[in-house]
């Protein structure tokens, strides 16, 4: 018995040399890499990196992330590149988890990155964020929403923060006068709701409508809102305030449906996709309104053709974060052609000459509507909301 | 006796030899610069599941308990020390503020680890997996609805959301319920983690070879002869888990000072972590340390080295697992193994014969 465990202790000695040894020669590819990447970049050729969980329960973000890169940089491929360069692409998997989305932004640093489109949620962003503030690499990250996410001078991002969100929706209910009497519900152990949730009570006090109950649910009890809606009406709400993604939203629609509660529900863009929930009676959600930077089936030529190609390339309408990829691309292409950057540029070069000139950039893309988004240096877009109402089983712009 | 006393003293310096010779071995490559930023990057992360692994393996293996809920000490001792630094960043030096945060978090896991040990080790059977499992869970939900803030009266707790703080001017909110702790001071390297893993194995072979861990072995093998000799059973027990929970904390603390960002997923500090770590320890041999070592930094590695395959990493992980729990333990499979042995192929086919 001893003998036998000292051997699997050899044996196993033995695979982790081998481990270790597969990592060298890995690293040995990597350090090639990197300095063709320095020797001018043999093909000339732009090396672009993307994080996001392509695998585990928030897949579905970050695969519409990785699709919409894909197919933004096979366009600016096929018009030429980006100063004449062509662009390469490598998409690595965070299984939306801070440690592991580390070791993804490390590997495509091996890779010999120039530049990072992510990562696509916002906790692993914020630690991304640190080490790419460390090694100065441009990052814009598509959908990394937390106020933390950019707080460094070389992250971007191309969606709304969450604080933005939550004050332009009340600024909305307002000024529009949609309720005077407001209710909340949203997931407290949710970065994106509790964010929202909290810049919205705050300027709802500047507004001339009243939260009458905010209530709150976790992850771990997201299937029963009866008590939550049932407070809502007890307060008398004539619009419930639903900051949540649309999972969850779904299932309120149909609760409040079945205690005949009808109150306006207002949703920002974690709604998106409501529509398209399985076994969801779409009648439900008739009068629903949101808060969204893009909406699938908005009639202008540009996202109609993002749309239908995407759709025909990977079989799925693409969601609000595929959008905020493509754009995010777009973005990157357009930041290096003003800063004129080259591919034999290392990292850090880039970066220096591309902050400034993102905030010179102006990206209309899918997202920006009419104005197109612009950029402030400390990170944050400008681009004006979308509302939109559901009717007739559709979105409708307002 | 002295020869077997030797022969434990022997392996255990065989143990720390090991880990100061992958040190050196990977201090020499940084410096030559043949390390990739990929490993340059896991090498805290290992440093933290090696600790883990063999703390956890000092319950299971040695007290002979089940707990199921070492990702939750790991959870007190992470959001303890990570709350400590971002109080004291700027107001005490680095090197002594983090030194303190390592204490604190293992300090106030040891404190979950004796509240938890105290009804439950009394009892005989299952019932540490049932309540460290409840714990585990129980603790990840409460620290994602605790905010607390400073300003200049002093600290706020709210269980709602940051405004109930009542911040005054110029406060800070630093525990903010899911969104955690962000901004924690990057204090980890991987010389930090190798002494402390030092630490950890010194506290814990120690422990083993002494008065104490015999007591506690002896508890494990045969609780009522044990007790008939004197033994102080809750105590010992207690003794164990508590010193197993704080190691965890400290690996806790080293997690929080090693990414800017902290907060209590299902990912990281759920029960799925405290199942990886339980599987470091069984793959590693229950009850070997140097197993134990091992198998957490094998475990942690392959997924990241077969980055290359793109999605079918995790599912060749899977196999991966499944193989070694079956050489490791099937009795055909190392059967096997033994006749096919280095040592068997080189002539020393009597020991292989004993070994059966």
């Amino acid at each position: 018995m001893k003998k036998s465990t000292k051997f699997l202790s050899l044996l196993l000695a033995g695979v982790l040399t081998v481990g270790s040894l597969a990592g060298c020669g890995g690293d040995k590819a990597a350090s090639d890499s990197a300095s063709s990447t320095e020797a001018s970049a043999d093909g000339e050729v732009f090396k672009i990196g993307g994080i996001g969980p392509t695998t585990g329960a928030a897949a579905i973000y970050g695969q519409a992330v990785k699709n919409a890169m894909e197919l933004a940089v096979n366009e600016i491929n096929e018009a030429g590149g980006i100063n004449g360069a062509q662009v390469e692409m490598k998409f690595e998997d965070d299984e939306h988890d801070a440690e592991k989305s580390v070791n993804a932004y490390n590997t495509l640093k091996d890779w010999g990155m120039q530049a990072l489109l992510g990562t696509v949620t916002s906790t692993p962003c914020i630690a991304v964020a640190a080490e790419a503030t460390n090694d100065n690499m441009f990052l814009l990250t598509p959908s990394g929403s937390a106020v933390d996410c950019v707080a460094a001078e070389n992250a971007f991002r191309v969606c709304f923060s969450d604080p933005g969100q939550g004050a332009a929706s009340a600024q909305y209910i307002g000024e529009n006068k949609l309720a005077s009497k407001v209710a909340v519900i949203y997931d407290s152990s949710d970065v994106y709701s509790s964010g929202i949730y909290e810049k919205f009570a705050a300027e709802a006090a500047n507004q001339e409508f009243e939260i009458v109950s905010a209530e709150a649910f976790t992850a771990d009890n997201n299937k029963d809102f009866s008590t939550q809606l049932q407070k809502a009406k007890d307060a008398g709400a004539e619009l419930v305030f639903l900051p949540i993604y649309y999972t969850e939203a779904a299932l309120i629609l149909g609760q409040a449906d079945k205690m005949g509660y009808d109150p306006t529900f207002f949703g920002c863009d974690g709604m998106d996709g409501i529509l398209t929930v399985e076994n969801f009676d779409t009648a439900l959600a008739e009068g629903v309104m949101l808060l969204t930077p893009f909406a699938a089936d908005a009639d202008d030529e540009a996202t109609q053709k993002f749309v239908s190609t995407y759709k025909e390339k990977y079989g799925d309408i693409p969601n609000q974060f595929a959008a905020d990829a493509y754009d995010g691309m777009y973005a990157i292409k357009a930041a290096f052609e003003k800063a004129e950057v080259t591919p034999d540029m290392s990292a850090s070069d880039i970066c220096e000459a591309v902050k400034p000139a993102m905030t010179e950039i102006n990206v209309k893309g899918l997202t920006g509507g009419e104005d197109g988004i612009t950029w402030t240096a400390d990170g944050e877009p400008n681009k004006s909301p979308k509302a939109v109402v559901i009717k007739d089983g559709a979105y409708t712009a307002m | 006796m002295k020869k077997t006393m030797s022969k434990t003293t022997k392996s255990n310096f065989i143990t720390y030899g090991m880990v100061l010779a992958v040190y050196l071995i990977v201090q020499v490559m940084i410096m030559t610069g043949n390390l990739s930023s990929l490993l340059q990057g896991l090498l805290v992360p290992l440093c933290i599941y090696v600790i883990l692994a063999v703390s956890l393996n000092l319950t299971v293996g040695i007290l002979g308990e089940l707990s199921l809920g070492h990702a939750g000490f790991m959870c007190v001792g992470a959001f303890s020390g990570a709350f400590f630094s971002k109080c004291t960043n700027g107001v005490l030096p680095d090197g002594l503020r983090f030194l303190l945060a390592l204490l604190i978090g293992a300090l106030v896991a040891a404190v979950f680890g004796i509240l938890i040990g105290i009804p439950v080790l009394r009892l005989y059977g299952d019932y540490l997996a049932i309540v460290t499992l409840a714990f585990g869970e129980i603790i990840k939900n409460v620290i994602n609805v605790l905010f607390v803030g400073r300003d200049s009266n002093g600290f706020h707790f709210s269980t709602k959301d940051t405004m109930s703080l009542n911040l005054a001017e110029g406060g800070e909110a630093i525990v903010k319920g899911p969104q955690g702790i962000s901004g924690t001071p990057k204090d980890a390297t991987f010389t930090i983690g190798v002494i402390l893993i030092l630490l950890t194995l010194v506290i814990v072979l120690n422990m083993i070879n002494s008065r104490t861990g015999r007591a506690i072995m002896a508890i494990r093998d045969n609780r009522i002869a044990a007790e008939s000799v004197g033994i102080d059973i809750t105590k010992y027990k207690l003794l164990a888990f508590s010193v197993s929970a704080a190691l965890a904390g400290m690996a806790g603390v080293l997690y929080a000072h090693n990414l800017s960002t902290l907060t209590a997923l299902p990912k990281n500090f759920g029960y799925n972590m405290s199942i990886t770590i339980l599987v470091f320890v069984v793959l590693g041999g229950i009850g070997s340390i140097r197993g134990s070592i091992i198998a957490a930094v094998i475990l942690t590695l392959l997924p990241e080295l077969l980055r290359g395959l793109n999605d079918y990493r995790m599912l060749i992980y899977a196999i991966v697992l499944i193989v070694m729990m079956i050489l490791n333990w099937n009795p055909k499979a190392k059967a096997i193994l033994i006749k096919y042995s280095p040592k068997a192929l080189f002539g020393k086919k009597n020991a292989a014969k004993e070994d059966k």
